[in-house]
């Protein structure tokens, strides 16, 4: 097959697995938190059924709401699925690397939230702009672990484009059990917890305004757009999930476009997710939500791990 | 392109007043950047360089001497380039000031202005460029007080004028050791200067770089700019934002590259500091500024500290010997001055129109914005986009690049960078990661929801002329974000006629960095956002024939009446920030309870007062202005009056001047 | 740790829906066919207290612990009404929760079910006639469901929900 054909292939698949795989990865995590909570909880598969339910409703847009609004839910899913058509889910030969690496992807993320933060400052409601404010805080103050963590990865591997470091690491496994791997995993993962709202930073359920920092920006969102927004939010899991499962613990991804490979990159994904996200879960279940004003502590302290990272990985080159 | 400029003076002066001076004056200054735009792209595409000579002008200074060579021809299209939509922007903007005297000397200052940094540029002689400095800051101070409406212009503009003249002087002392009484021809004194010791280039590049810094707004040196750019005139604040403080740059670029051997490591190291320093303090004040044009102010403190860092990355590396790596951290300054000057440029220009509709100048008395300037909105949100460093528009690439060249240094330098460089890079995050934050702030307050004020509710659309100039720079920074891999190869061939070549930093069309094997192709990026945002909309539009929506008031939780009371302020949207920075911005807040006189128990009123004064303004510069004060007024006491002394003053002056010339010998 | 052996050995506690008290639940009109076909399997409830004593409130809350576990029929609380399909009312309207209430109806989008809960969003309970009391519920917005009970049990108000989602568990809950 024309190369230029199989590469934008095994980009559109790999960003459809994405889209379509995350409400189950949401659901898994809810079920497990269920499970825990001593309930039976619903199955796997009811957050595709809310989301199909949601964006057959009707909608209520507010008087003060403008274009902006109308806007902002196309651009935060077109930002996402941007995003996530660079990441490596199951093969090391990533010909996305030729469009973007992992400070591309950050900063489409950021984009995502730029447009969600203004949606929410847009019908000028009290809740909708202090959601921005502490959403653009909490998002501003993560950039510079990301970056470190991508500085620790790249001094190891040479490279800061995603293929390229799974490709590594795959091939000497001493990197990723190295002092600069795990701490910048570590710092990656609090970074993950901060850019996707979960606990300890945001409680994703909570009913109380005050103490939503996602939540009290979609609060005025009805129907299709809710139902859009929700899906770039759980795609965004999914997305970092595969970031954190990829690119430090890249085994049994597929090194060639072998459907061999292929099919045992999949499974290796899936269990991946699977044990990430029980741990999320387990994680959710025993930490109280954090104070907004001692969640900039937490996220110094994955500056930190991720700088102390760098510097071992200096030392140890 | 300088006669066009000499046209546009002599017409305002000599002209009958009204609205003919004023379109006159200001179409030939448009005309003259174009002219400027012109003969620089001309020269970076040719290469060639063209020179000029006049001997009998300006003989003391030691003759014009002209030369555009690519990088001055760099620079002299960042001034074309914002100078034509600002001209044009101010035929309508300046429409309220044509019955008046100063018309005439506010259009002539704008002609004389766009000259002399032109010929700044241009300059191949210590003369001519102090000579063009000079006029231009001159200009640039009369403008910036010209505004009778402002009334901290003339404070503002006493601030600009002392920190420019300080400037000036230390340039002055610089070319002095640089010159060692020779030549003061650039290309002279970029023989001469392999003969000076190393601490007098040490003191050459201190001295010069200060007034450079201080030019383009280096913390501690950059307290001129949040005053002055704010009083000045919104076209003449973009022109100085845009293209005034990049002159800085290049005179910092043309010193260490051109004039100057290769110093050592540590001149890079202090640039690279200082430009952290200046990134982190312009952008955590621009979050917390509610003037909406001191906030873009200090977004420009915070833009020259990013070029800053990758001036400072370009000496640190060539101090050491990597020669590719310094050449590339040059190219990202520049891409990034390029940028910077492009949406800066259309913020200020939107500004000026926001300014002017609502009568108002800060961020809490807007809103609603959106519903009455339209066409305004979404230019700035182009802008707003553009300075908060998101792809796919132009603030982004340059990032990019910045980060690209600190990873690839950090690779493969020495271990003493080992804590510096990673401290740079997450220094860079989180600039870009507030930088986003302000420009959400920026847009969301001053546009979005209900009018905070009477004046932001009966704002009208600016004229169309006013809107064709904000878009020029609009349509510059989609250009540049989609296809930033055009102008690498001229940034490129400045870097190697400077003698630092470059590797190959552009591939087709996306942005490549071989050293860390990564790539960025922003147009791809730009059209599977844009594709996937739209398949959603068309998905959403198709299923939703029967889709019941409805128009509804906002949900307040029940609440009866949505006003703008209940909206977020700028002020409050910064809060959880400055929270977390308390202790850089230590604000000042002050709490006023007024009680019945009966009973302490009954509270009448509360105040609160809450100021975010730069303590660093007070610190540094408050001694240094009391210092000058106490020995001025000590002087003050020598003018006693007594004919006498003042007699014995001169041959006392004449015999310290003999003394001084007899020891220089 | 300890927290997770509790866990441990606690164990799954939820209980089935029993057709006990399925009496109280009256259908006050036809639900609309397409809002139970959109309904039948994912519902967004929002609760509205307007002015109740908060003994039905501690019933709802109930109905999200693990003994009745509301999410394993597909139903779920949410923070606005933007979000929610259905509006849990209970309480008699007091003056100062008329408006409120309205208000939140009109913020809630078509289709959307409305569910009084309460022998006080029924018929105003004990304090009718009162002068802070405007009136039952279906005064202020249309009601599809009551269930009557002061206050009714958990397994009552999930009939009282299910029945408006079209879902007539096991043969309970009865049209009026």
């Amino acid at each position: 097959m024309d190369p230029l054909m199989t590469d934008a292939l095994v980009i559109a698949a790999q960003t459809a697995f994405l889209i379509v795989i995350a409400p189950a990865v949401v659901g898994y995590v809810r079920l497990i938190k269920a499970r825990l909570q001593g309930r039976r909880g619903a199955t796997i598969i009811q957050p595709y059924r809310e989301l199909r339910k949601t964006f057959r409703k009707g909608m209520v847009i507010a008087e003060s709401a403008s274009w902006i609004f109308h806007v902002a839910p196309f651009a935060i899913v077109g930002a996402t699925t941007a995003a996530a058509s660079l990441a490596p889910v199951v093969s090391t030969v990533q010909p996305a690397d030729l469009v973007g690496d992992l400070f591309v992807l950050a900063a489409l993320l950021m984009l995502g939230t730029f447009f969600l933060a203004l949606g929410g400052l847009d019908p000028g409601t009290a809740f909708g702009g202090m959601g921005s404010s502490r959403e653009m805080t909490v998002a501003a103050l993560t950039e510079p672990t990301i970056a470190i963590a991508v500085l620790t990865l790249a001094l190891t591997t040479g490279s800061t484009s995603l293929g390229a470091i799974t490709g590594t690491v795959l091939k000497t496994p001493a990197y990723a059990i190295g002092p600069g791997h795990a701490l910048a995993f570590a710092a990656f993962l609090i970074a993950l917890i901060a850019e996707t709202g979960r606990l300890p930073v945001d409680n994703p359920s909570t009913h109380l305004e005050l103490t939503m920092i996602h939540e009290a920006m979609i609060l005025e969102y009805s129907g299709p757009y809710l139902a859009l927004i929700e899906w770039a939010a759980a795609v965004r899991l999914t997305l970092l999930l595969t970031l954190a499962a990829n690119l430090f613990l890249p085994w049994g991804m597929a090194t060639s476009l072998v459907p061999a490979a292929l099919t045992v990159g999949l499974c290796a994904i899936v269990v991946k997710l699977a044990i990430l996200g029980l741990l999320l879960a387990l994680l959710e279940t025993r930490v109280a939500k954090l104070r907004l004003f001692r969640v900039p502590e937490l996220l110094a302290l994955s500056f930190t791990l991720a700088l102390l990272g760098a510097a071992s990985s200096f030392f140890t080159k | 392109m300088l006669g066009a400029f000499a046209l546009g003076a002599v017409a305002a002066l000599v002209l009958p007043l009204g609205a003919f001076v004023r379109r006159t004056a200001l179409v030939f200054a448009a005309i003259g950047s174009a002219c400027a735009l012109a003969l620089s792209v001309s020269v970076l595409r040719a290469g060639a360089t063209w020179t000029g000579r006049w001997d009998n002008l300006l003989q003391p200074l030691g003759g014009v001497s002209l030369r555009l060579d690519s990088l001055g021809a760099f620079f002299l299209l960042i001034i074309g380039f914002t100078g034509l939509p600002a001209s044009l922007f101010a035929i309508g903007y300046l429409k309220q000031i044509d019955r008046h005297m100063r018309s005439r000397a506010t259009h002539t200052l704008f002609n004389v202005f766009l000259a002399s940094m032109c010929m700044v540029t241009c300059a191949d002689n210590g003369g001519t460029f102090l000579f063009a400095w000079e006029v231009m800051a001159v200009a640039s101070y009369l403008l910036v007080i010209s505004d009778p409406e402002q009334r901290d212009a003339p404070t503002a503009g006493l601030w600009y004028a002392v920190m420019t003249h300080a400037g000036f002087l230390a340039l002055l002392a610089g070319f002095i050791i640089l010159a060692q009484g020779g030549s003061w021809e650039f290309p002279a004194l970029h023989s001469a200067s392999t003969l000076l010791a190393p601490r007098a280039r040490g003191a050459v590049f201190v001295l010069m770089a200060a007034a450079f810094g201080s030019k383009a707004g280096l913390v501690p040196l950059h307290v001129w700019l949040p005053r002055a750019h704010p009083a000045a005139p919104s076209h003449v604040s973009a022109l100085m934002s845009a293209a005034m403080v990049n002159l800085g740059v290049y005179g910092l670029v043309r010193l260490v590259f051109d004039l100057l051997p290769p110093g050592p490591p540590w001149w890079g190291g202090l640039l690279l500091g200082i430009g952290v320093i200046t990134a982190l303090t312009g952008v955590l004040y621009c979050v917390a500024e509610t003037h909406l044009k001191r906030v873009l102010a200090y977004s420009t403190v915070e833009n020259l500290g990013l070029v800053f860092i990758g001036l400072g990355f370009a000496l640190l590396m060539r101090g050491y010997g990597y020669g590719p790596l310094a050449s590339m951290g040059l190219v990202a300054a520049l891409l990034h001055t390029l940028n910077h000057a492009a949406f800066k440029c259309l913020l200020f220009l939107a500004a000026g129109s926001v300014v002017h509709r609502t009568r108002n100048v800060s961020m809490e008395m807007f809103g609603g914005l959106i519903k009455r300037m339209p066409a305004t909105a979404m230019l700035s949100l182009v802008g707003t986009l553009a300075l908060a460093g998101l792809p796919p528009l132009n603030g982004f690439p340059s990032e990019w690049l910045t980060f690209q060249v600190l990873v690839a240094g950090a690779q493969r330098t020495a271990p003493a960078l080992a804590i510096l460089l990673p401290l740079a890079l997450a220094g860079v995050a989180l600039v870009a990661g507030l930088a986003a934050l302000s420009g959400v702030r920026l847009f969301g307050i001053t546009f979005l929801a209900l009018p905070r004020s009477t004046g932001a509710q009966h704002a009208q659309e600016s004229t169309w002329m006013m809107v064709l100039a904000m878009a020029i720079p609009a349509v510059a920074c989609v250009v540049l974000g989609v296809a930033p891999a055009s102008v690498i190869p001229q940034l490129s061939r400045i870097a190697s006629d400077l003698g630092q070549p470059t590797g190959p930093l552009s591939a087709g069309l996306a942005l490549s960095v071989p050293l860390v094997a990564s790539r960025m192709w922003a147009a791809m990026i730009a059209a599977v956002a844009v594709s996937a945002g739209v398949a959603a909309a068309l998905v959403v539009r198709i299923s939703g024939r029967d889709r019941p929506v409805r128009v509804g008031a906002a949900w307040n939780c029940g609440r009866i009446i949505q006003s703008a009371r209940s909206e977020y302020t700028a002020a409050a949207f910064a809060e959880p920030l400055k929270r977390v920075f308390t202790g850089f911005y230590r604000p000042m807040q002050e709490v006023t309870i007024d009680v019945h006189p009966t009973s302490r128990y009954f509270v009448r009123s509360i105040r609160l007062r809450a100021d975010l004064a730069p303590w660093m303004d007070e610190v540094v510069y408050g001694p240094l202005v009391r210092a000058t004060r106490g020995v001025s007024d000590r002087m003050r006491q020598l003018h006693s009056g007594s004919i006498h002394f003042y007699l014995a003053l001169l041959p006392g002056a004449l015999l310290l001047l003999f003394v001084i010339s007899r020891w220089i010998r | 740790m300890k927290l997770f052996h509790k866990i441990r050995r606690t164990g799954i506690v939820t209980e089935p829906l029993s057709v006990d008290g399925a009496d109280d639940v009256v259908l006050a009109r036809e639900i609309d066919a397409r809002a139970r076909s959109l309904f039948g399997r994912a519902l967004a409830i929002r609760e509205v207290d307007a002015g109740s004593c908060n003994g039905c409130e501690v019933e709802i809350a109930g109905l999200s612990g693990p003994v009745y576990d509301m999410e394993r029929f597909g139903l779920h609380f949410v923070a606005s009404p933007r979000h929610a399909d259905m509006l849990l009312v209970t309480g008699p309207v007091t003056r100062n929760m008329a408006v409120p209430l309205r208000m939140t109806y009109d913020a809630t989008p078509d289709p959307k079910l409305v569910v009084a809960v309460g022998d006080c969003a029924r018929t105003c309970g004990v304090f009718a006639g009162s002068y802070a009391v405007v009136g039952p519920v279906d005064s202020i917005i249309p009601v599809d469901v009551t269930v009557g009970g002061c206050p009714p049990e958990p397994t009552q108000i999930l009939h009282g929900i299910l029945a408006a989602i079209g879902r007539f568990e096991r043969g309970g809950a009865r049209r009026a």
